[in-house]
């Protein structure tokens, strides 16, 4: 990246500046997830100075874009050209940035089978508090020079530094994908699933709600097929299946939508990162189950302490998607020798702590 | 060569009387038999893979017991001592190299598979488990452990975490960082520590990934739970030969930019293929400059249609000749030569140095043409032998260290060949680690600032900088002497001083 790009200069002298005056910063992109986390606090620093597509090679499954380049805009360019992100990462209002894909780390249905956000960061250009521009990592997918501290990034939530650029691992579109639908219980569902996914089939993502199980497959034409006649099913119409995975990508099926009455009423979605084999997690509400077994998500009313209890019993722990009320925290609290780890890196990359204080965990 | 630079000179009175006081001090907390000091003892640990450095470590414990792992660390802590842990020893840059006034904390003996969760598809296996035993363990349930070092039957589990390990699988199926969940062990002051967990994400910042590939430097591992993935029915392997190697390196870019990813993608030269047939008679193509193995694996549908893919892709980029293994007996043969690259390297030459850059794929033919051009300009020869899919190079060295000179060229030839990389948009390792071997290359590929962060996070784990000191991040001072000796390339100053 180049180091005298004027909108990377304006940054740095912002850094320089909020440093000195130790005054925080809220580093955003589109601010389409802005409602993640613990409310923002300090001056915006926007990062939509940075754009645009830096290199792009499909032969390298290789794409490094700036940090505010619009994901809509990164996502067209790479399906011209038959690649995708595999991760899917969701867009929950447009505007979303590249950067802000990084930094919050969400993955979308393909999570369980292709990996997280993390798993394809190749390199990050950042700036750290002191106002260095760092690059960690490369373009290369095999890299093992110094600790990996691209990966790192990934959902540190802007608490670590201001992500510039970074390298991403893409993959070709899957030349065939068919959604199957079965109407089947929770445990019958996640029975069925666990013992496909211990055999060699073509799974990319699995939905629950309400009695009803999708199954996404997607691979070469004649395994996809072969697998479709091995689960049976009935089979969703392709432009149905497409937007619904989308829906629930980007959150806007009907189960995410939560109105100002209910969220004035105490409710909460919750999402539950858990072992996929994990047991039945009993809570009041509704719930929606994806990355077959190991995301499950909650509206309830329940306390936040009774929702962290369920997570935490079955090995997982939870995070608040959205609510009014985040006054018992956003995110699981972690051990006490992790929070001292956590410590200790933000005092390594930002000493004055000026980077999104508070966002992740109150201390930080 | 000798120790790791110690970070800064301890000051005990003499080496007899600090040895002295640590093996009293460990035999209060271990059985006297899991802890080595005597010469005769501790020399199988005196070096790892990478057997041109050496060093005398001060004491070696073998502890059984997390107990005594967590007490082991607790009291090097306090008395100050560093320490290096050690899985099997199979790295190839130094990692596991001992500290003149360390302690090597052997995790030999922590070799249980404790639980095969097939419902799960993951398995949770102690640090010193081989890598090829959670494989076997799993292959009852037609599940098995995806990434496979040429080292597998060797290597600890443990060692991969700490080193990122990848193999001819990890094209497809992703580095040991994409198949691990949890890590479990140790801070470098014994408090037991958790990273990442049984779901798929954990709480707080994604630790797990500066834990994977961070060479023993930030914590001590002692258990890790790993992904399993289901066996595909049938996996079959092309090898095709081309007549220069450039057009094999633009074959390989070629595969890739069609959209086909293989099970494995690798490249061999003729003095390599020479080598090996001489050793596992693979069944190679002698006569081709290079041949490339590629395979395809999942159901037999798919299997045929991308061999199918494949075969067009390599014809068209000018393979002179192309044979489909027939059965899995032949599949295996195929990859028996690739995966005894290494030890047959051994019979042709006395000494040998492995190298590990990564490149752009596009670049590879580029690179093999410059390393071809190195060999006259170091009077050595070279030979290769790499996972090409992922553009991670393996050039082998060849050198006799017993004829004077010929090290320290070799040692010249390798850092060409990673400054080059790095030109060339790659990195200075893709799998071996950094260790003590490719310090210097680090000044190349990170700036002062970027080095200074890597050794902020160390200091985060581990503020006294005891676990693993020396290794990974070179010194601002070494960079330094490094730069100088750059200006005149080719004839170092004090060319018999260790360079560390
Ligand atoms: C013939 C041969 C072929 C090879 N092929 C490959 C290959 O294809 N791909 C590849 O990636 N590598 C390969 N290697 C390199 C090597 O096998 C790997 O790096 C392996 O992961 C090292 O495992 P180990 O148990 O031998 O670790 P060691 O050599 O004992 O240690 C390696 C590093 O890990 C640290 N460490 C070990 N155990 C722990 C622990 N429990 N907690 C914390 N730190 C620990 C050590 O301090 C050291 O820094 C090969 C080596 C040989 C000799």
């Amino acid at each position: 990246m180049d180091q005298h790009d004027p909108a990377l200069e304006r940054l740095i002298d912002r850094i320089h500046h909020a440093r000195s005056q130790r005054a925080p910063v809220d580093i955003r992109g589109g601010g389409t997830k802005a409602f993640y986390g613990e409310p923002p606090r300090g001056e915006p620093l926007d990062t939509s100075g940075l754009a645009g597509i830096s290199s792009y090679d499909p032969s390298e499954l290789v794409v490094t874009a700036r940090a505010g380049t619009a994901l809509a805009d990164l996502e067209t360019a790479l399906e011209e050209r038959g690649q995708c992100l595999p991760f899917e990462p969701p867009r929950f209002s447009s505007g979303g940035t590249v950067g802000g894909m990084v930094a919050a780390g969400l993955s979308g249905p393909a999570r369980a089978n292709l990996g997280a956000v993390r798993d394809h960061v190749l390199g990050v250009t950042l700036l750290n508090g002191r106002g260095e521009v760092l690059t960690f990592g490369g373009q290369v997918t095999k890299n093992v020079a110094g600790y990996d501290v691209s990966r790192l990034i990934a959902g540190s939530l802007g608490i670590l530094g201001v992500i510039c650029e970074v390298s991403l691992k893409v993959l070709p579109v899957s030349p065939a994908t068919r959604t199957l639908c079965f109407d089947w219980d929770e445990d019958r569902a996640l029975e069925q699933l666990h013992t496909w996914g211990s055999q060699p089939l073509p799974l990319s993502a699995s939905a629950w709600h309400e009695g009803e199980l999708h199954v996404r497959l997607a691979g070469a034409a004649a395994a996809v097929s072969a697998a479709c006649t091995q689960l049976g099913g009935t089979e969703l119409a392709a432009e149905a299946a497409t937007s619904q995975w989308l829906s629930l990508r980007d959150h806007t099926q009907q189960f995410f939508a939560l109105g100002e009455a209910q969220l004035a009423g105490g409710e909460r979605l919750w999402r539950l990162s858990v072992p996929a084999t994990a047991a039945r997690v009993k809570l009041p509400g509704r719930q929606l189950i994806e990355w077959h077994g190991a995301q499950r998500w909650w509206r309830t009313t329940a306390a936040a302490r009774e929702v962290r209890g369920a997570a935490a019993q079955v090995g997982g722990h939870a995070t608040m998607i959205r609510g009014v009320d985040k006054s018992d925290g956003v995110f699981t609290p972690v051990s006490d020798v992790l929070m001292r780890i956590h410590r200790g890196l933000k005092q390594a990359f930002d000493p004055a702590c000026i980077f999104n204080p508070g966002r992740l965990y109150a201390e930080l | 060569m000798s120790c790791t630079p110690a970070v800064a000179a301890p000051t005990y009175p003499s080496r007899e009387k600090r040895q002295a006081d640590l093996v009293a001090a460990l035999a209060e907390i271990l059985p006297f038999g899991s802890i080595l000091f005597r010469k005769e003892d501790t020399v199988p640990y005196e070096c790892d893979g990478l057997t041109a450095y050496r060093c005398s470590p001060m004491v070696v414990v073998l502890p059984e017991t997390e107990v005594q792992v967590a007490a082991t660390l607790e009291l090097c802590h306090r008395m100050g001592a560093p320490i290096i842990a050690r899985g099997a020893g199979t790295g190839l840059s130094g990692g596991a190299l001992p500290h003149q006034w360390g302690v090597i904390l052997s995790l030999a003996k922590f070799n249980k598979i404790l639980k095969i969760d097939t419902a799960g598809c993951v398995a949770i296996v102690q640090c010193g488990v081989r890598n090829a035993a959670i494989s076997e363990a799993a292959a009852p349930y037609g599940l098995y452990y995806a990434p496979d070092p040429s080292s597998q039957i060797a290597c600890t589990i443990g060692g991969n975490v700490a080193e990122n390990a990848g193999g001819i699988h990890c094209l497809k199926y992703g580095l040991t960082l994409h198949n691990v969940l949890r890590v479990r062990g140790f801070m470098v002051d014994g408090e037991p520590v958790e990273f990442g967990s049984q779901a798929l994400d954990a709480a707080g910042l994604d630790l797990i990934s500066v834990i994977v590939g961070s060479e023993g430097m930030l914590a001590v591992i002692s258990e890790v739970t790993v992904k399993l993935i289901p066996k595909p029915r049938l996996a079959r392997c092309i090898m095709a030969s081309f007549g220069d190697i450039e057009s094999a390196g633009a074959a390989v870019a070629s595969v890739i930019a069609r959209g086909i990813i293989p099970a494995g993608l690798e490249l061999m030269d003729r003095a390599m293929t020479a080598a090996v047939d001489a050793f596992v008679h693979a069944d190679y193509d002698l006569d081709a400059a290079a041949i490339l193995l590629c395979e395809s694996d999942g159901t037999p549908e798919e299997v045929a249609e991308e061999i199918a893919r494949m075969e067009a892709v390599l014809s068209e980029a000018g393979a002179s000749r192309i044979e489909v293994s027939r059965d899995e007996a032949q599949r295996l043969k195929f990859w028996s030569g690739r995966k005894n690259a290494f030890p047959a390297s051994g019979g042709i030459s006395p000494d040998y140095m492995c190298m590990d850059s990564t490149i752009p794929r596009k670049r590879l033919a580029q690179m093999l043409r410059a390393i071809e051009q190195m060999q006259g300009k170091y009077g050595l020869r070279c030979v290769n032998v790499f996972h090409a899919g992922d553009g991670n190079l393996h050039p082998l060295i060849l050198f006799d260290a017993q004829v004077p000179d010929e090290m320290r060229r070799c040692e010249l030839f390798g850092a060409d060949i990673l400054e080059t990389s790095v030109r060339l948009g790659g990195t200075i390792s893709g799998e071996h680690g950094v260790g003590v071997e490719k310090l210097n290359s680090m000044c190349v590929q990170f700036s002062p600032a970027e080095r200074a962060q890597f050794l902020a996070v160390k200091r985060a784990f581990d503020p006294l900088e005891l676990l693993n000191p020396g290794k990974v991040i070179p010194t601002l001072h070494r960079c330094a002497e490094y730069g100088k000796m750059h200006v005149h390339r080719g004839m170092l100053p004090f060319p018999d001083l260790p360079r560390f």
